[in-house]
């Protein structure tokens, strides 16, 4: 089938405007949308620029905003998408656009790295692994799915409005560790997203679960971190 | 998940990234690398990093191939880089292919999914492992699954409109089980297949995998420049790596061996080496080569596109070089590479920037691919015999007589090929062939 594939261009070289140009190409309904991406790419205009990697969603790094949705280029089929009509691509909104649909990460990591995304202990070093019970590691199993792509923080309003909002990932990150039995550091994580800028901030409109490719129940896992900052003591 | 673990230790001590920076060049001076010369994509611009110690830690190659589980970025740079600076790869010939690809996309089924339980079947509804290997069924080794199942859609057993694959059959497995024990496999084939493995065979074909071979190691994680001599500050680990645990035909699981173990290992020791010598002198005009690649293939005015014969390269490989290998085959792999070298000097690309400019970064990349499969096919027409993944069916027994050697492959000045041979090392276990 044909496909009309409507990309939001931006090259900073060549223009200070972004501009909307079609491309068509010839496809299967059940190819992604980055197969659609690739053919524009490779036979018709090389200059198209996106990140890709694993291409099936386990990466996260094809992102982007898909028919006004984020999804993962890798991870959305163009028969899901409605190809009789164009299909409309533009980069995921919120952090700066360096090129068509290449956004600089940065802002984001930077919110990940500040909640302690990693193990905190204090003294008696196991020689061995930690043991941990069935029931506590699935206490926090629905965001150890987290693949750092970026769709829920942003298809968040606040996180586009604000831009001192750590964002959805970065709590999905703290309650992967805030929840694991094993961990000591959740006191200081809750106090970090305690800040005005932190979980309070969310105003619960779903976005980001809806936009997660990874399935994580992202704005219960932060009502989860609001309510362990009320009834914590 | 260790990819998470790992990248959140690194947050919690502070290493510092530079994203997207693409090495393409590693400096030698007398004898040991003085640093390594990269590709900054967001800018275009090339940086050269001067270090007492560098470890290769790229990945694979399995990009060569059409049907692949590995990612768009594997595309072997780093043993690419290594071979120019005329140091040997070992072993390029032994390449791994996972039996459960998913039909037409390569993407990885694990094998977990036979582990609970999973049968392969053909077109005729046969579990048709039964007759290749008797015991181990569908569990034997990967390169015999892999080679049934292509010799199944071979003989007109395959299924689908082009009898092209064969089925996983998990139907007969509780949901409950899949549920808990294959997630992603079930989420893969009702993404991309629409297939609901709960009531339906998933369509499945092997899928190129893994590299057993690549840099040659020791058991520090240091490179190797012939079959003794260690270079003195270079490491690698990981599938870049041959430190040959694996010999011709790795074990399901056992990347974490050069993942977990060697890594560790090369860190520590590269740490070590670091801490004693002082910086190599840096060559004159460290950046050059890299300077005069990057600006030659953005002014190339050719009119070859990078896609089209990155796409026969892929094509020619699959047919020829897969699973099943013939002298015929690979002469005509080499012969085909031979001409899309030569279309390669002709290409150019459409995105004459400096920024993000992934266009002349997949032209660069089809460079080190184009050599690499050269390497592998080279390799794989010297080694007359069939063992572990590498099978050869003019050849089709083992050879130890004259094959138990690790192949080595050095890139000339030239860009010819020469081929050496090292021992094989027997310790506790001694090497015998594998019979089901």
């Amino acid at each position: 089938m044909d496909v009309t594939v409507k990309i939001l261009r931006y090259n900073p070289e060549v223009s200070e405007e972004s501009s909307w140009e079609s491309y068509q190409v010839t496809a299967e309904p059940t190819d992604r949308v980055l197969d659609a991406l690739h053919k524009v790419k490779w036979d018709l205009d090389g200059s198209l620029t996106f990140r890709r990697s694993c291409a099936h969603g386990v990466c996260g790094s094809d992102a982007m905003r898909i028919n006004g949705k984020n999804r993962l280029a890798c991870k959305t089929l163009l028969k899901d998408v409605n190809p009789s009509q164009p299909i409309t691509v533009e980069p995921i909104k919120g952090l700066p656009v360096l090129k068509d649909l290449v956004v600089d990460m940065e802002p984001f990591f930077a919110a990940y790295r500040s909640v302690m995304p990693f193990l905190v202990t204090t003294g008696n070093e196991p020689t061995r692994e930690r043991i941990q019970s069935q029931a506590d590691r699935d206490r926090f199993d629905d965001t150890t799915k987290c693949i750092l792509c970026a769709a829920c923080t942003t298809s968040c309003p606040v996180y586009w409005s604000d831009g001192q909002y750590f964002g959805p990932q970065a709590i999905v990150g703290a309650h992967r560790f805030i929840f694991d039995s094993r961990d000591e550091g959740g006191d200081q994580r809750l106090e970090i997203l305690n800040d005005k800028e932190g979980v309070w901030r969310c105003r619960t409109t779903f976005n980001c679960t809806e936009a997660c490719p990874r399935g994580i129940e992202v704005t219960k896992a932060i009502q989860e971190v609001k309510r362990a900052l009320i009834f914590r003591r | 998940m260790i990819l998470q673990t790992l990248y959140q230790q690194c947050i919690k001590h502070n290493v510092e990234f530079y994203n997207e920076f693409y090495v393409l060049d590693l400096l030698m001076t007398e004898g040991r690398p003085a640093g390594v010369v990269a590709y900054e994509l967001a800018t275009g611009e090339i940086h050269v990093f001067n270090a007492k110690s560098v470890i290769l830690a790229t990945g694979g190659y399995g990009k060569v191939f059409r049907t692949t589980s590995n990612a768009h970025t594997l595309t072997g740079d780093g043993m690419g880089i290594v071979a120019r600076r005329g140091l040997p790869l070992e072993d390029m010939e032994f390449f791994q292919f996972h039996p459960t690809g998913l039909a037409g996309l390569g993407v990885l089924l694990s094998e977990a999914a036979r582990g609970e339980g999973g049968v392969l079947r053909n077109s005729e509804n046969e579990r048709f492992m039964e007759r290749y290997a008797p015991v181990m069924k569908d569990l034997a080794s990967r390169d015999v699954v892999a080679r049934a199942m292509s010799m199944e859609v071979r003989e007109g057993r395959g299924a689908g409109p082009d009898k092209a694959y064969v089925y996983l059959d998990l139907t007969h497995l509780p949901k409950e089980q899949i549920d808990a024990k294959l997630p992603d496999i079930t989420e893969f084939a009702r993404t991309y297949l629409g297939v609901e493995p709960y009531t339906e065979m998933i369509p499945v074909f092997p899928t190129a995998h893994y590299a057993m071979g690549g840099v040659p190691t020791n058991i520090k994680g240091e490179a190797l420049s012939d079959n003794h001599t260690v270079v003195p500050g270079l490491y690698a680990a990981g599938e870049v790596a041959c430190v040959s645990v694996h010999g011709a035909n790795r074990l399901g699981t056992n990347s974490l061996l050069d993942i977990n173990v060697f890594g560790r290992r090369a860190g520590i020791y590269a740490a070590e080496h670091a801490a004693t010598v002082e910086y190599a002198d840096l060559p004159e005009n460290p950046e050059g080569n890299v300077v005069a690649m990057v600006e030659a293939m953005r002014d190339a005015g050719g009119s070859e596109r990078v896609a089209a014969v990155r796409q026969e390269l892929q094509a020619t490989m699959d047919i020829n070089a897969q699973v099943f290998r013939t002298e015929g085959s690979l002469k005509q792999a080499l012969s085909d590479i031979e001409g899309l070298k030569a279309r390669y000097a002709n290409v150019s690309v459409q995105d004459k920037g400096r920024r993000f400019n992934t266009d002349l970064l997949e032209a660069i990349e089809l460079g080190f691919l184009l050599e690499l499969a050269e390497i592998m096919v080279t390799s794989a027409l010297a080694r007359q015999e069939s063992r572990g993944g590498h099978f050869r069916e003019d050849y089709p027994t083992r050879d130890d007589v004259n094959f138990m050697r690790h192949t080595m492959a050095y890139r000339q000045e030239d860009g010819s090929i020469r081929l050496d041979y090292k021992p094989v090392v027997e310790t506790r276990y001694k090497p015998m062939e594998r019979k089901y």
